[in-house]
């Protein structure tokens, strides 16, 4: 399939989920099947007209971006922190056989704990600000870094490392040319799980209990039962992770162009 | 030869068995010296502890009995007169072409600047000039082992020390390298210690062939002088006499210990 009609086909299904969605959702358009009262299906799952409606809103009296602006300050803060704990902390035991095997029981523990009930504790340690968001967006981002790159530093290929020693480099050198090179290479096949688990955990928290961001908006919503104004939200929160990874994509290639990738096989 | 480049004494490695496997002696007693300006090569059977003795003497390996001297002194650590090119892909994939071959004089303190001219020097000497902002996986086999060659030579050790570096390639890849290598070794002239298992090739290339016993224990079972005439030309030499009668006196001594490793690889694949 050409691309272009590609783009035109997938457009299409869009367009016919919201059509069926207004379809079935609309009080009086088609007979109800489910229930009797004809405004119910609209009560539990909106309508995508009103919803777009409320989606214009908020874009063009300009209250949606500060809320946005906030997440994504959040989810940028979380991701940095907790890539670049993650990053230390990956070397740091990769590289020390002593603190890894010490270490590891605990490692294991924090990671099998679901750390969305730190939430509450990271509100009562760090307020309803921001901070308590980046807090629990770290914990969820160090993780994974930090895995990725502990698995970086092991998997160092040997010959590489006996290369870069014959041909002089020292103890610090090592770390700074071979160690951290191949480390950061495998951050970056993570980062689109990351950059995901930062917005997650920026989003968790403020519906938890905020007064700023997208999860506060939809937890307001709620709250009113306003179900058309919940899916805008959550409409709105997709949009921003799309954009988001089409940003990771582009910095992902940008710097890590000395990666063989699937379709670039020049050969000369 | 009063003063050897390199010289094996009485070096014997033995690796512990993993998992209650039996310790396994891959090299045993092994006494052997190469002289200032060598070429030696060092033959024998697949698995017969070749890469060891490297090892040894560029010092990522110590042994567990015996000793190395390195232009009279004793090794100890990293053998900072030697270059070593791999048998594997040993380049930094994250460097380009020329990254990787100002790295050894980077790493040694050299401004970055003047670096990477040398750099851009020895790409020209080993004829990938433009080559320099390509990255190793957008290289041929064959380029990545000429810029393996420049990033060892740029240092200029006094020893060379080459592990089966162009074993990968195809065979009339493998033969310009050959010649390449010795022109830049007859250039000014290194010692060097050549690994490999193809026979031909170590004859046409080296000044003397050690030939190594079946593994484990391995240790020489024979030297060879090559006196071929140099100037060589590896593809053309092949075709002389000397040179065949030469391959037929070592392939004799070698052909009972290649069976021998044979038989043994087999063993343990059926066992």
């Amino acid at each position: 399939m050409k691309r272009s009609t590609l783009r035109i086909w997938q457009a299409l299904i869009l367009v016919l989920i919201f059509v069926a969605w207004q379809a079935l959702t609309q009080p009086g358009l088609l007979p109800p099947v489910v229930w009797d009262n004809p405004d119910r299906a609209a009560f539990f799952f909106g309508e995508p007209v009103k919803m777009f409606r409320v989606i214009w809103t908020w874009f063009a009296d300009g209250t949606i971006y500060k809320h946005l602006w906030v997440t994504l300050e959040e989810t940028v803060l979380a991701f940095v922190i907790g890539s670049l704990l993650g990053l230390a902390f990956g070397l740091w035991l990769g590289l020390s056989s002593t603190a890894s095997t010490l270490l590891d029981p605990y490692i294991t523990a924090m990671n099998a704990m679901p750390r969305v009930v730190l939430a509450p504790i990271f509100m009562v340690w760090f307020g309803l600000g921001i901070w308590s968001k980046v807090a629990l967006g770290v914990t969820l981002v160090f993780f994974i870094v930090f895995f990725n790159v502990y698995q970086g530093v092991k998997e160092v290929s040997p010959v590489v490392l006996n290369n870069a020693v014959m041909l002089g480099a020292s103890r610090r050198q090592l770390l700074r040319h071979v160690y951290l090179p191949s480390a950061t290479s495998w951050v970056f096949s993570s980062l689109h799980t990351s950059v995901g688990m930062a917005f997650v955990g920026a989003v968790v928290g403020e519906y938890l209990g905020s007064a700023k961001g997208v999860g506060y908006l939809i937890q307001q919503a709620e709250g009113a039962f306003d179900i058309n104004s919940v899916f805008a939200g959550i409409l709105v929160l997709t949009a921003f992770a799309l954009v988001l990874d089409y940003a990771v994509t582009h910095t992902e290639r940008r710097l890590l162009r000395w990666r063989p990738a699937q379709s670039e096989t020049e050969q000369l | 030869m009063d003063r050897a480049a390199v010289a094996f004494e009485d070096v014997t490695c033995t690796f512990a068995g993993r998992d209650g496997a039996r310790p396994y002696t891959a090299v045993k007693g092994v006494t052997l010296s190469i002289g200032e300006g060598e070429f030696v090569s060092i033959v024998g059977p697949t698995g017969c502890g070749k890469s060891t003795l490297l090892n040894v003497a560029a010092g990522l390996l110590r042994p567990s009995s015996g000793g190395v001297r390195i232009q009279g002194e004793r090794l100890t650590g990293i053998n900072r007169r030697a270059g070593y090119m791999f048998q594997a892909e040993a380049l930094m994939p994250w460097r380009s072409a020329l990254g990787n071959v100002a790295a050894g004089l980077e790493f040694r303190g050299a401004d970055r600047r003047e670096a990477r001219r040398r750099g851009e020097e020895w790409l020209e000497r080993v004829g990938l000039s433009g080559f320099g902002d390509r990255y190793p996986h957008q290289l041929s086999g064959g380029m990545r082992k000429r810029v393996s060659l420049a990033q060892m030579l740029i240092l200029e050790p006094p020893i060379l020390l080459m592990d089966e570096p162009f074993s990968a390639l195809d065979i009339q890849t493998r033969q310009l390298m050959e010649n390449e290598l010795l022109e830049l070794w007859s250039a000014n002239r290194k010692s060097v210690i050549f690994i490999t298992h193809d026979l031909e090739e170590a004859i046409s290339l080296s000044d003397r062939v050690v030939v190594l016993s079946a593994g484990p224990a391995t240790h020489p079972i024979g030297e060879f002088a090559i006196d071929l005439p140099r100037p060589r030309d590896v593809a053309e030499i092949r075709l002389t006499p000397q040179f065949i009668a030469l391959h037929d006196r070592i392939w004799r001594s070698m052909k009972e210990e290649v069976l021998k490793g044979y038989a043994q690889t087999r063993n343990r694949t059926a066992a």
